[in-house]
């Protein structure tokens, strides 16, 4: 507990205070529990549509694991994961929550990617009163419309992520800018907080295009993309994004606005793939590098060393197999903050996961390092979300080369809710 | 004993039976047969259009919806009470089937099963297209605190299965009056030969009707249950997967029986939730998942037992299963 | 863009769903016209399609209108065996029985996307186009080969209408169409006439696989879509009439289009399906088919 800076110091108090009172029996209690090894059910997407992203987070799970397990583990004990396919379905999510809780009996689920999984299961975790660390994104936990045992510890939210890029956008790109999304929660992050940001930069929104996720085809939409549209904003997921940008450029031509998308659309997907040529200049938000930049940490060295990536972001054994780079970083970094959170905690079993949980409340930064190797971070106990800083890299030349670092008070926003204040 | 007694007893003891399993079960099968009884009740209202009425329907996702998002809105965004919830649930379930029986049915056979599969697309795209209020695939959170029935929480285990018990015996008592009396027994005739009965002088348009409303209201039922028993309602619920999930459960259960549909959907859960777990260690690497389990289990069902397990003991032992 | 140009755009978008769709839908119009099997897992034979195509691709790199044309050879081939075989180890011993074949064919559907997921993966794949030709028009530029695909569909529309109407095996087959019986009893074996229609029907959705799947990409997931789009353009079509399923598969194509003008892309949806589903509750028999015997 000691070497952990970061906890307030209430909470460090009452650590101490608890160690003191327990003296060596609890000493002897946790020799005796010193091999059993921790159990986190792991929520995958191994199939379905989230299928791509769900292999590149059981491969980053695995290296994070296994680094931890080699460094001693959590407060000595190992690491053990159980994996569950919730098929990128809530409503499967749900049931794979209640698995885990009581059958598995393992201590937490972890995971999470699709928002939608994570609003189906989060009823479900509170129910059953099981700690529920997402590697989301999605504006879900931070908008207070879960519940206490939800948290997001990992990865910086959409609305934080897309007030934090505005400002760049309205300084480099330009003022009018018509969005491209799909019409479901992934889109309407992106709908609902980008406009704001934008006109706090002096720029506004000119068009908003949603697309339904049923459609393949996209040509025909773009003549609603206004004629004096400076920057398309474009956010499209899914298996139908390679034909939305080929399409794109077969419309535009070499002309067109400027582009700025979030990688999501091209995660684990070729950057270099042929018809995305007209992605040529553009410029992408990106949690985490995909490419291996020239400034790199030693701490980002040896993260892509562990999770087996080469400088393309690809896969060490199949240059073919490109990662989710941008967003896999946050289960290396979820785990080392549950690992924390746990220390810090005193944890022995289920029955402190209730102090887990405000273990992790108490959390206030996060430093940049091998266990954090995207960058220092703030996380905000009231709405259980954390806050980084964010990439904007240009793709030039078949890389993308990062060429805007934001600041994690960019994306700041006043929080909306305060989990501390609910009953558990 | 008369074959009515038989299957009345029989109907009793299946309903004490699952409320002595409430004490017995370890927590996780109790859990996983509460939700099960909440989708064998919508399985249950399929059956009666489809079993017994012989009428296919593609769409039963959107009554199952009008339930989850009558309920599920009305508690969210109005603050209903539970029980006002469940009514606004079935009530949006009834107008909706009125609707769709009265358009629908003036089409047969595979006319049918299009025009309820395109209704409920459109039932589909407008949870995405409304999606201010329902956010869209995301959903909507219930919170436990708005889900109590009087001072009992349905975010309780135990409570939680005893509600479902509840609703699961009331529906399987009413589908067993239903098929026992006059319009259910005009439904069979539909299904064998509807233009014999219309020579009878029945109005086989308002029967079929009828059972439609009856139908579409006791999907409703199971969906507003669903909202407010496991708290989340989104879009991902009413897509075309569950309109095709019905069908399966009752076919493998046994359509125009009344209790296949529990064992349909009890199998059925389960054989998903072991595809998981020991089928993906048998097979490592494979991905099963639900599609290829629920395939074989489609094909084989169909080519060796296409009246599914209830339909065949009563076809070779016990006649009277109603 | 002004409204003429946009009335262009959306025609010529139109066209080629039209054409791609027309040439599924008649895959799925043959095997309901002949066999009266409504065949759900056809979409999955168009996935088929796709994916082969792309593994087909993927053996010739560099070289990608010759893996094309390889693809649009094999492709075809292998699903239409495939097909072959699934009549006649499933649908032949269902006694092609309405409703018993179609659960069996929504059991394949889920077989064959599992098939694709476990031997595939999940993720989505790029082929490449066999050549890239972009037409400048005076508003907007549009894809070459998406013109060639309309043109390659007629092509292919056209050589399935003069087998049909002009060869042994067209009269063999509508011989069965009309009256499975009697063609029987004329010597014609209609169990295999049966197994050579479904196959064909597949090998119908594979090739409108291959043509579109530079334009999207091969997914497992990607049969859902042209089986609900082939299935209204059927029913709209009358079932079982061929020049009513090209009829309705332009009417489709360029309405989904010219719809998408006028409103929010998802309400435009919405009034499309709401409004192919009033269709057939006012014209069960769809625009060209005869009302029931």
């Amino acid at each position: 507990m000691s070497k952990n800076t970061s906890l307030s110091r209430r909470t460090a108090l009452k650590g101490l205070a608890a160690g003191l009172v327990a003296g060596p029996g609890f000493v002897r209690y946790a020799q005796a529990q010193a091999s059993a090894p921790i159990r986190i059910g792991f929520q995958a997407h191994r199939t379905g549509i989230g299928a791509a992203y769900g292999r590149w987070y059981e491969r980053t799970t695995s290296a994070a694991v296994k680094a931890i397990n080699a460094a001693g583990g959590i407060g000595g004990r190992p690491i053990e994961i159980v994996v569950e396919d919730d098929g990128t379905d809530p409503a499967r999510g749900a049931e794979v929550v209640a698995k885990f809780a009581s059958q598995h009996k393992v201590d937490l689920v972890y995971g999470t990617l699709f928002s939608h999984v994570v609003a189906g299961s989060a009823p479900t975790a509170g129910e059953l009163k099981i700690p529920y660390y997402v590697v989301s994104e999605g504006y879900h936990i931070a908008s207070g419309k879960m519940n206490r045992w939800c948290l997001q510890p990992g990865i910086t939210d959409v609305r934080a992520q897309v007030t934090s890029v505005a400002p760049w956008i309205a300084g480099n790109l330009g003022k009018k800018v018509t969005m491209i999304f799909p019409d479901y929660a992934f889109g309407y992050d992106h709908r609902d907080y980008l406009p704001a940001a934008l006109e706090k930069a002096g720029a506004n929104v000119v068009a908003k295009i949603a697309i339904p996720p049923t459609e393949s085809s996209f040509t025909r939409y773009f003549p609603q993309i206004p004629a004096d549209t400076e920057v398309l904003y474009h956010v499209m997921v899914g298996p139908a994004v390679l034909t939305f940008v080929k399409e794109l450029g077969e419309f535009y031509g070499s002309g067109g606005p400027q582009l700025f998308g979030f990688i999501d659309s091209l995660e684990a997907v070729d950057i270099n793939s042929p018809g995305l040529e007209f992605l040529n200049g553009s410029h992408f938000w990106e949690g985490s590098p995909r490419y291996a930049q020239a400034n790199d940490s030693e701490a980002q060295k040896a993260y892509r060393a562990a999770v087996g990536i080469d400088d393309n972001g690809a896969s060490v054994n199949d240059a073919k197999d490109i990662s989710t780079a941008a967003h896999m970083f946050g289960c290396w970094e979820t785990l080392y903050v549950i690992k924390q959170a746990m220390e810090a905690a005193g944890y022995r079993g289920p029955e402190d996961r209730q102090k887990l949980v405000e273990a992790t409340e108490a959390i206030t930064t996060v430093a940049e390092g091998p266990e954090h190797p995207q960058g220092d971070k703030v996380f905000d106990g009231r709405i259980h979300q954390v806050f980084g800083h964010q990439n904007i890299s240009k793709l030039e030349g078949g890389r993308l080369n990062v060429v805007h670092r934001t600041s994690i008070e960019d994306g700041r926003y006043e929080p909306e809710a305060d989990y501390t204040t609910q009953s558990f | 004993m008369t074959d009515a007694g038989k299957a009345w007893m029989l109907h009793v003891a299946l309903i004490a039976a699952l409320f002595a399993l409430h004490f017995v079960l370890p927590a996780y099968h109790h859990g996983v047969l509460a939700r099960v009884m909440v989708l064998a009740v919508f399985a249950m209202g399929y059956n009666l259009l489809f079993g017994y009425a012989g009428l296919l329907s593609l769409g039963h996702a959107m009554f199952f919806g009008a339930g989850l998002y009558g309920a599920g809105l009305a508690a969210y965004h109005l603050g209903w009470s539970v029980s006002a919830a469940f009514s606004a649930g079935i009530l949006a379930g009834i107008s909706l089937s009125l609707a769709v029986g009265v358009l629908a049915l003036r089409t047969t056979g595979v006319a049918f099963m299009i025009v309820t599969m395109m209704f409920a697309q459109a039932f589909y795209l407008a949870t995405l297209h409304f999606n201010a209020w329902t956010r869209g695939d995301e959903g909507l959170v219930l919170q436990t605190a708005s889900r109590t029935l009087g001072s009992l929480s349905l975010a309780d285990p135990a409570t939680r299965y005893l509600a479902a018990l509840a609703l699961f015996s009331l529906v399987l008592l009413l589908t067993l009056a239903v098929v026992r009396s006059r319009l259910g027994r005009v439904l069979v005739a539909i299904r064998e030969n509807e233009p014999r009965t219309i020579m009878l002088g029945y109005d086989t348009f308002a029967a079929k009707l009828a059972a439609t409303v009856l139908s579409g209201a006791i999907c409703a039922a199971a969906g507003a249950a669903y909202a407010l028993l496991f708290g989340y309602v989104g879009s991902t619920l009413v897509s075309v997967q569950y309109s095709i999930l019905p069908l399966l459960w009752v076919l493998m259960g046994g359509a125009a029986t009344t209790i296949g549909p529990l064992i349909g959907t009890l199998l059925m859960y389960y054989l998903v939730d072991l595809s998981g777990g020991p089928l993906d260690r048998l097979l490592p690497g494979w991905h099963l998942t639900y599609l290829g389990v629920v395939g074989v289990a489609l094909v084989l069902l169909i080519l060796f037992f296409p009246k599914g397990i209830l339909g065949t003991v009563r076809g070779r032992w016990l006649r009277w299963l109603p | 863009m002004g409204f003429g140009p946009h009335l262009v755009l959306a025609l010529l978008e139109g066209l080629v769903t039209a054409a791609t769709l027309s040439l599924t839908a008649l895959g799925l119009s043959l095997v309901f016209g002949v066999m009266r099997v409504v065949n759900v897992a056809h979409g999955e034979f168009f996935m088929l399609g796709a994916v082969i195509a792309w593994a087909v691709a993927a053996g010739f790199p560099g070289e990608p209108a010759l893996g094309f044309a390889a693809a649009l050879v094999a492709a075809p081939l292998a699903v239409g065996a495939l097909a072959y075989a699934s009549d006649r180890l499933v649908l032949k011993r269902l006694g092609y029985d309405p409703e018993a074949t179609i659960v069996a064919t929504i059991g394949m559907l889920y077989i064959l996307q599992q098939a694709a997921l476990t031997f595939y993966g999940a993720d989505a794949r790029p082929v490449p186009a066999p050549f890239s030709v972009r037409i400048q028009l005076p508003w907007f530029g549009y894809s070459g080969y998406k013109l060639f695909v309309i043109a390659a569909s007629i092509v292919l529309l056209a050589a399935t209408w003069l087998v049909l109407s002009r060869t042994r095996i067209g009269l063999i087959m509508r011989a069965t169409q009309y009256d499975a019986e009697t063609a029987q009893a004329f010597g014609i074996p209609v169990e295999k006439v049966y197994a050579g229609v479904f196959a064909l029907g597949a090998m119908l959705a594979a090739l409108a696989a291959v043509l579109v799947v530079p334009i999207s990409q091969a997914h497992y997931l990607m049969g859902r879509d042209p089986l609900l789009l082939s299935f209204i353009v059927v029913i709209i079509g009358g079932l079982g009439s061929l020049r009513g399923t090209l009829v309705a598969a332009l009417l489709i194509g360029l309405s989904d289009g010219v719809v998408s003008m006028f409103f929010s892309p998802t309400l435009a949806k919405i009034i499309a399906t709401l409004a192919v589903a009033l269709v057939l509750v006012f014209r069960p028999q769809g625009l060209f088919g005869k009302p029931a015997r």
